[in-house]
């Protein structure tokens, strides 16, 4: 082993590993197998698959953060890299932070121009022990990737039986497979063991830091939370990074919607495109079935004009709009916060919807659950504004919970009976509760009473067509009423104060909010301590204009470029142009935690920086 | 056009087996161009509805946008209606029918909505089957913008405007023929006695089912040098024979017995009885219609009447699986796998 000029990092239990591959060798599963058990020893972990939009082939990398303290969003920087991967192996070599470790297929030498010396090289010949030990070309793909997991596991100081135990669950239907893949961890165990003794300065060490805890992606919350939620219908067009919410909620409804016949209490339609998709959640809600569509930032743009038919025609609408990088077809595989504007104001003429903004998998699943009885009480769309980060990466997360108690909110809809009894005539968009709100009728509810036509052209308090000028005033007002009794109907704001006088604050979102916590409890340490206000919705609730209004400087942390929500909150609130300070990420990855604490340092040092954690515009200012 | 719609009904008008009055199919008044064929055709929705006793509140009327979309307004006013956005009535109707398989839903579209910014909507409506009646009024042009040519304007036919159209038609019932559908039509707003049978047996008729009707425009497309005009139409239409609609629990009475008769049955137990000349079109065989259809447009002739009946087809709730009961009638407790259930996943997710 070659001399190394620079001390190794030191760790346990808090650090960051990246696994470079190349997308379709069935790495995935063993990197999660690595993740995993390291949350089966009782320590939270991150994982973040970072993959390509491409099926074979292309540079795949999963990242893991071992965190002891529980931070769940991305730390920055790498400590350890497992690089199997020859086309980014340079990338992989230079990215790696001085004293860190760089575990590569020692089956060929690293090239000659990899001359680091303050990293720590560890060469395992995945191939060559490959080829030696297995005779079928697909094994010796898929064993080699579960080598480097036993090998990290003795690197790593990890529990072996927690792996093994791993294996044995993975392949309990499949019984023929557990002893060949121990097999290949302890291939892997032992030439570390042999080779690279007291190398590895990192450890991992059983903690009871996890609790009732569960590990599960945002997308498969979400179909799950649909399931709870009482939709029975799903139209959809498959599109990454949402195509997931509908495979789970799928799997879901098989599991827990078959009556005595065995005939489905649901359906699911994949539909030609993203318009139709969406034409078919609302005609199912049209008739009082609970229905949803699932997309991302290019569907959310085709239902567009769908959605303002909804919120004009006062229908319940559930979307999930898992973003990711746009514009355009944008980076399909990567994260973003990018369509806060074009789903809150979604649709031509004067529009507004309701957004629910989760930020882990139990608020994805209670979130979503949620989204139909305040669609239902509203009588428009909700789009449960989720991300690729949150939706497709498997996250520590509470365990889910439901109270049997709980009854679906239908809103206000009439019965037969209620319109027998009905005194005055019916009208159904008549606010007669004075929260902008009508009551309506499912089709097929009365022989003679209680029809009328849904339209998406200018109607009066009875559905009927005009083009009477105060009429159509009158009802885009009462438009305006019904989006100040969402106010109340929407989830609260989370905020924090960590000093009630400071008036320094931070206001974020979503997938932005863990590393957001982090790097707000980092700069709490050294004294700076700085109020938080989580949003999880849209209308904003007051308390957050009063939160805008209590302090002087409010940094919005999102992973956009135009600084959406900032836009956002200054266009509803009609201030803070001077005092909301935007942090931004645009990279397409997980925005990190070290990367807002520094900009946040600067900017409160009076440094005039840019607001991007990633490279800027003119792409000077480049960190890590 | 008309101001007020008279609400005077004779007292003994005849009642259906519902107890029903024909105004009791009615709707309100319509404001398209006096003379209009889709008002003859609402008329013959009024007429179909009324004679088949079905309950006015279980029909859904579904549009999109157009001439033809606004016509659901002006029949049956105990039904409720969608007037969708423009070329999307099939996926709202396609939800719709998710939610409630129960009701019967009667789409009304035109050529612009269905051949043109529908035409994708259209076909994959058709090939999934869904259990539905789809009603083209197809007069050629764009009436609301006043006078551009559709996608089923024929070629060399010219509207007012007097510039004829280079481009090829699109010809729905050949589409939706080979697209699977069991049940195609064609018929003019001109001929009830054609058209309310052809409406009876596509909402009897389980799965998707079209009438392709060719309505004139009488202000834009009612000219001579238009291949839609009333006119036109009456001088080249030709029939491919008749048929009776007989209900189960009625006798089949055989009218002209000299001619060739073939009873189909239908998924209700309704039964369609052809009656065609010895050497006519065989509707059951989708090759020889197509061909027919071809063969007729060589011949300047619009070929009406039931087209193409497969009645051996299942509609998507039967594709899906769905359960008998209406998804938008299941409750929490249908619904709801309750918090033992997520306990238990929470734990294999440990």
């Amino acid at each position: 082993m070659p001399t190394v000029n620079h001390p190794r990092i030191e760790a346990v239990n808090d650090f960051v590993i990246r696994f470079a591959n190349v997308n379709g060798t069935g790495s995935a599963s063993a990197n999660n197998m690595f993740s995993k058990a390291v949350f089966r020893m009782g320590v939270p972990v991150s994982p973040k698959n970072i993959f390509p939009s491409n099926i074979q082939g292309l540079p795949t990398w999963f990242e893991v953060r071992v965190t002891e303290k529980g931070y769940l969003g991305s730390r920055g920087d790498v400590d350890f890299v497992v690089a199997i991967n020859g086309q980014t192996l340079k990338q992989d070599y230079e990215t790696l932070m001085p004293g860190g470790y760089f575990l590569y297929d020692s089956t060929k030498a690293l090239p000659r121009d990899f001359k680091r010396d303050d990293i720590f090289e560890i060469g395992i010949p995945l191939t060559q022990m490959c080829i030696d030990n297995y005779t079928n070309p697909r094994q010796r793909q898929l064993f080699k990737n579960i080598i480097y997991v036993g090998a990290l596991a003795y690197l790593f100081n990890m529990e072996f039986e927690v792996l093994t135990g791993m294996v044995k669950d993975q392949f309990a239907k499949k019984e023929k497979l557990i002893a060949p893949n121990i097999g290949a961890l302890e291939l892997g165990y032992n030439y570390a063991k042999e080779h690279f003794t007291e190398v590895c300065g990192l450890r991992v060490e059983r903690r009871d830091n996890v609790g009732d805890s569960i590990m599960i992606d945002g997308n498969s919350a979400t179909g799950l939370g649909a399931v709870y939620g009482g939709a029975t219908f799903a139209g959809w067009y498959p599109i990454t990074p949402s195509t997931s919410v509908v495979e789970a909620f799928e799997k879901y409804a098989n599991k827990f919607r078959k009556d005595e016949q065995g005939k489905n209490k649901f359906a699911i339609l994949q539909a030609e495109d993203e318009l139709s998709a969406m034409g078919m959640a609302i005609g199912g809600n049209w008739n009082g079935a609970r229905s949803f569509t699932a997309t991302s930032g290019p569907g959310l743009s085709l239902m567009s004009e769908f959605l303002g038919l909804a919120y004009f025609a006062e229908i319940p609408i559930v979307l999930i709009d898992v973003q990711r990088s746009g514009p355009s077809t944008g980076m399909p595989t990567r994260t973003q916060q990018s369509d806060v504007i074009s789903a809150a104001y979604a649709s031509h003429g004067d529009t507004k919807q309701v957004l629910l903004i989760p930020c882990d998998p139990a608020e994805c699943f209670e979130m979503t659950s949620a989204a139909f009885d305040v669609a239902d009480r509203l009588q428009t769309p909700v789009i449960v504004l989720s991300d690729l980060d949150l939706g497709m990466n498997d996250h520590v997360s509470r365990p889910l919970k439901w109270d049997d108690d709980r009854k679906y909110d239908r809103g206000k809809v009439l019965t037969a009976e209620d319109l027998d009894n009905m005194q005055e005539r019916w009208g159904r968009y008549k606010d007669v509760d004075g929260d902008g709100i009508g009551y309506r009728t499912y089709p097929g509810t009365h022989p003679t009473k209680g029809s009328y036509f849904t339209r998406g052209s200018s109607h009066d308090d009875y559905a009927a067509y005009t083009e009477d000028s105060s009429v159509y005033e009158a009802n885009m007002e009462r438009l305006v009423k019904k989006w100040e009794t969402a106010k109340d109907v929407a989830p609260r704001p989370q905020i924090k104060y960590r000093d009630k006088d400071s008036k320094v604050a931070a206001i974020f979102f979503g997938t932005s909010a863990q590393a957001s916590y982090e790097a707000l409890d980092g700069l709490q340490e050294e004294g700076t301590k700085i109020n938080t206000c989580r949003i999880k919705s849209f209308p904003f609730h007051p308390d957050i204009g009063k939160f805008i209004e209590e302090h002087d400087t409010i940094f919005v942390i999102e992973q956009n470029r135009d600084a959406q929500m900032r836009t956002l909150l200054i266009n509803e609130f009609n201030t803070g142009t001077e005092k909301l300070r935007s942090i931004l990420n645009i990279d397409g990855m997980p925005i990190r935690a070290r990367r807002i604490k520094r900009k946040i340092e600067r900017m409160l040092a009076g440094e005039n920086v840019s607001p991007f954690t990633t490279v800027n515009s003119s792409a000077q200012e480049v960190e890590a | 056009m008309s101001y007020l719609k008279s609400t005077f009904r004779h007292p003994e008008s005849p009642k259906n087996d519902l107890g029903y009055t024909q105004a009791n199919y009615e709707g309100a008044l319509s404001t398209l161009c006096a003379g209009c064929g889709h008002d003859s055709i609402s008329n013959s929705i009024i007429n179909a509805c009324y004679e088949l006793s079905l309950e006015p509140h279980k029909i859904a009327k579904m549009s999109g946008i157009g001439c033809s979309s606004k016509t659901p307004a002006y029949f049956l006013s105990n039904s409720h209606g969608f007037n969708s956005v423009h070329g999307r009535m099939p996926s709202v109707t396609t939800g719709a029918n998710m939610g409630n398989r129960d009701l019967t839903y009667i789409g009304v579209s035109g050529d612009g909505d269905t051949a043109s910014i529908g035409m994708g909507q259209f076909m994959h409506l058709v090939r999934r089957n869904l259990n539905m009646v789809y009603i083209v009024m197809n007069n050629g042009v764009y009436g609301l913008t006043k006078g551009q040519d559709s996608a089923t304007a024929d070629v060399g036919s010219s509207s007012k405007k007097g510039v004829p159209n280079m481009y090829e038609p699109m010809d729905l019932c050949e589409l939706a023929i080979s697209l699977g559908s069991g049940y195609v039509a064609r018929s003019f707003s001109g001929d009830k006695d054609q058209l309310v049978p052809l409406i009876k047996g596509a909402i009897k008729h389980n799965g998707f089912a079209l009438i392709d009707v060719v309505s004139p425009c009488v202000t834009f497309n009612n000219n001579p040098q238009s291949t839609k005009s009333y006119e036109w139409v009456r001088d080249h239409k030709e029939a491919t024979g008749t048929f009776d609609l007989v209900p189960e629990e009625q006798e089949i009475t055989v009218q002209n017995p000299d001619q060739i008769n073939e009873s189909i049955t239908l998924h209700d137990g309704t039964k369609i009885n052809l009656h065609r000349q010895p050497d006519s079109l065989d509707i059951t065989c989708r090759e020889s219609v197509l061909s027919a259809l071809e063969e007729a447009k060589q011949n300047k002739q619009v070929l009406t009447g039931l087209l193409h009946l497969n009645t051996d087809s299942n509609s998507t709730h039967d594709i899906l699986n769905t359960c008998d009961t209406p998804l938008n009638r299941l409750t929490e407790e249908d619904l709801c796998p309750g918090s033992d259930a997520l306990e238990a996943l929470n734990q294999s997710l440990r």
